[in-house]
């Protein structure tokens, strides 16, 4: 790309356009819309909520977001702050576990030749159109016949099967790491598990690091499968405590007015870490998403 | 890190044919030794896989072709529950319902993630980048949130509609009553996955080698023709991809209408999607034979639209060829 006859294109490429800038910015507002009607009724205390001076998408005179957020942390002895607690655990553990074993599965089927790999592999690509979600209830069946419903087990168990993360992690591993390499190590004495280890993995990592943040935010995102398993509020990760809240404000609307306030700031605080993470983490997840979605 | 990406998927049947042949030729015990590490390397997600895919999968099958009566107790009923779930207007109310919604949001979230993709491809300015990176942000959002985000902007009490309706004298429109859900619901699960889409989409679009457009722009290719003609038909694997996973996830809609229905005041039906219908049977009414009858139904309904939708639009070498 570095050739003389590319430059053209790359001038046509940078010259400003207003309408396609137009278009960008309307698009902008759109996706942030919700996102700062959020930042600003957080702020907000109950009457500013329902009766603000300035409106739904402006500060009211009224500023208040310190005691949002102590009234958040304090109510129900601090149940909010379990919720983050429990989604921190569930996200951590499923996807890191979901991320282990899709490398391993992954180079498994990318660097080995077996008896049934083909049938093995057919399979699994058969599974990934098979509904996640259709799966829950039939899930959440087996689960209690073996007891573990209502467990923190129950959520980052099933959060472990990624066959969309084996796929990928074999599409990459197939490219990336080259065979030659590999005999090398093993013709030099290297084990299996050293050579996967010390040669396979550090060729590996920005594919780990998308498979590990796509596990991660799914786990994190998860509502059905948490929803379905648990019935113990103290157990559930931050999704289903806020649907909570809002089944009970929703309910009795008089009374439900102060926990509109704590779903809003709730909901704020909640989406904070992944944002962060996203906007830190994006020199990885720009390339990684693209892996087995190209041609 | 983006060459690999751009590696053709295709590949892999190839190596996978290549491969084959040499193995044939000599079966030495170290490469017998070579395949039990490849298995060795696959068992721990095939545990997971076997336990929390197949085994559920099985029981349920098995549950489904069981009926629970309160004075007969539990008989096998054969197919039964399936010839009640597809006459059960309940039922085919949510699954008509998921198919009108896949059938009208999937093409307008494709039209507003290819232009915002194809956009972002021609414009290098630092807005564009700010741009990717906003459109982007509600893929972290959990759909939870983002479905009450919206509901409260809905809302008649709190939300900013009645406002601006009130600027030029009208009442707002409850965009949760019945007549209005479906748009209302198609614009949460747009502003949820668009931007999902849009990365994907323009990542594919920068795999693309700059130099083509150059031989089109000699031949005298507008910017259009260089679009619709070059970029799009580069990309259509990625397209279809998305496609699919959109349709995918349409047909099990289930957190959005979930979420919104103790505010949507009744609209959100007990049945309104499949999936919705399922989870109360189970956990509302204990039907458990029939929930997993249902849920068994729906991944037929999903699985024969996934292949109808792959077939129509097959192509040689394209994911799952």
């Amino acid at each position: 790309m570095t050739t003389v006859t590319a430059a053209p294109s790359r001038t046509h490429r940078t010259r400003p356009n207003v309408i396609t800038h137009l278009f960008l910015g309307v698009l902008v507002v759109y996706f942030l819309v919700p996102i700062w009607f959020l930042i600003v009724a957080s702020t907000k205390d109950a009457h500013g909520l329902f009766a603000g001076s300035a409106g739904a998408l402006w500060f009211d005179k009224n500023f208040d977001l310190i005691g949002n957020l102590r009234d958040l942390f304090t109510f129900n002895d601090g149940i909010y702050l379990r919720w983050i607690g429990n989604s921190l655990l569930y996200a951590l553990s499923g996807g890191v576990g979901a991320t282990v074993l899709s490398v391993l599965a992954g180079y498994g089927f990318a660097k080995f030749r077996f008896r049934g790999r083909n049938l093995t592999f057919a399979i699994l690509l058969g599974s990934v159109m098979v509904p996640l979600t259709a799966l829950v209830i039939p899930t959440f069946i087996f689960l209690s016949q073996l007891g573990l419903t209502d467990t923190i087990w129950a959520v980052i168990l099933p959060s472990l099967l990624s066959p969309f993360g084996v796929y990928l992690m074999r599409v990459y591993v197939a490219e990336a790491v080259p065979d030659e390499l590999l005999d090398a190590a093993r013709l030099d004495g290297a084990g299996e598990l050293r050579t996967f280890f010390q040669v396979a993995l550090p060729l590996m990592r920005p594919a780990v690091v998308t498979v590990l943040l796509l596990s991660i935010v799914g786990t994190w995102n998860n509502y059905f499968l948490p929803l379905a398993m648990l019935s113990n509020s103290n157990l559930y990760p931050i999704t289903v405590g806020i649907g909570l809240w809002e089944g009970l404000a929703s309910s009795n609307n008089g009374g439900g007015q102060s926990l509109w306030s704590l779903i809003i700031i709730g909901s704020l605080i909640s989406i904070i870490p992944l944002i962060v993470a996203f906007l830190t983490l994006q020199k990885y997840w720009q390339n990684g998403l693209t892996l087995g979605s190209l041609k | 890190m983006t060459d690999a990406g751009t590696l053709p998927v295709e590949n892999l049947g190839q190596n996978r044919r290549g491969s084959s042949v040499d193995h044939r030729s000599r079966r030495t015990s170290r490469e017998r030794k070579h395949s039990l590490a490849g298995w060795l390397f696959i068992a721990p997600f095939g545990a997971v896989f076997v336990i929390f895919l197949v085994a559920p999968l099985a029981y349920a099958l098995y549950l489904s072709l069981f009926t629970k009566g309160l004075a007969t107790g539990t008989t096998f009923s054969g197919f039964g529950n399936y010839v009640k779930a597809f006459t059960d207007p309940s039922f085919l109310k949510g699954i008509w319902f998921v198919i009108r919604f896949s059938l009208v949001l999937i093409p307008v979230q494709m039209a507003v993630s290819l232009a915002a993709a194809l956009v972002l491809d021609n414009v290098t300015s630092r807005f564009a980048r700010f741009s990717r990176l906003m459109i982007f942000l509600p893929y972290a959002v959990p759909a939870v949130i983002g479905a009450l985000m919206w509901g409260f902007l809905y809302s008649p009490s709190f939300g900013p509609l009645q406002q601006l309706f009130s600027l030029i004298g009208q009442k707002a429109p409850f965009l949760l009553s019945p007549t209005n859900i479906f748009g209302g619901l198609m614009n949460v699960v747009t502003w949820q996955w668009a931007g999902y889409y849009v990365i994907i989409i323009f990542a594919a679009l920068q795999g693309i080698d700059p130099t083509i457009y150059e031989a089109a722009k000699i031949d005298g290719a507008s910017t259009r023709q260089v679009a619709f003609r070059i970029k799009v038909p580069m990309i259509s694997s990625a397209l279809i991809l998305i496609l699919v996973f959109a349709l995918i996830g349409t047909l099990q809609f289930f957190t959005e209408p979930q979420v919104l229905g103790p505010i949507a005041n009744g609209t959100i039906t007990p049945y309104f999607t499949p999936n919705i219908y399922a989870f109360n049977l189970a956990f509302t009414y204990a039907q458990f034979n029939y929930a997993s009858a249902i849920s068994f139904a729906l991944g037929i309904v999903v699985f024969i639209g996934v292949y109808i939708f792959l077939f129509l639009t097959r192509k040689r070498g394209s994911f799952l060829s």
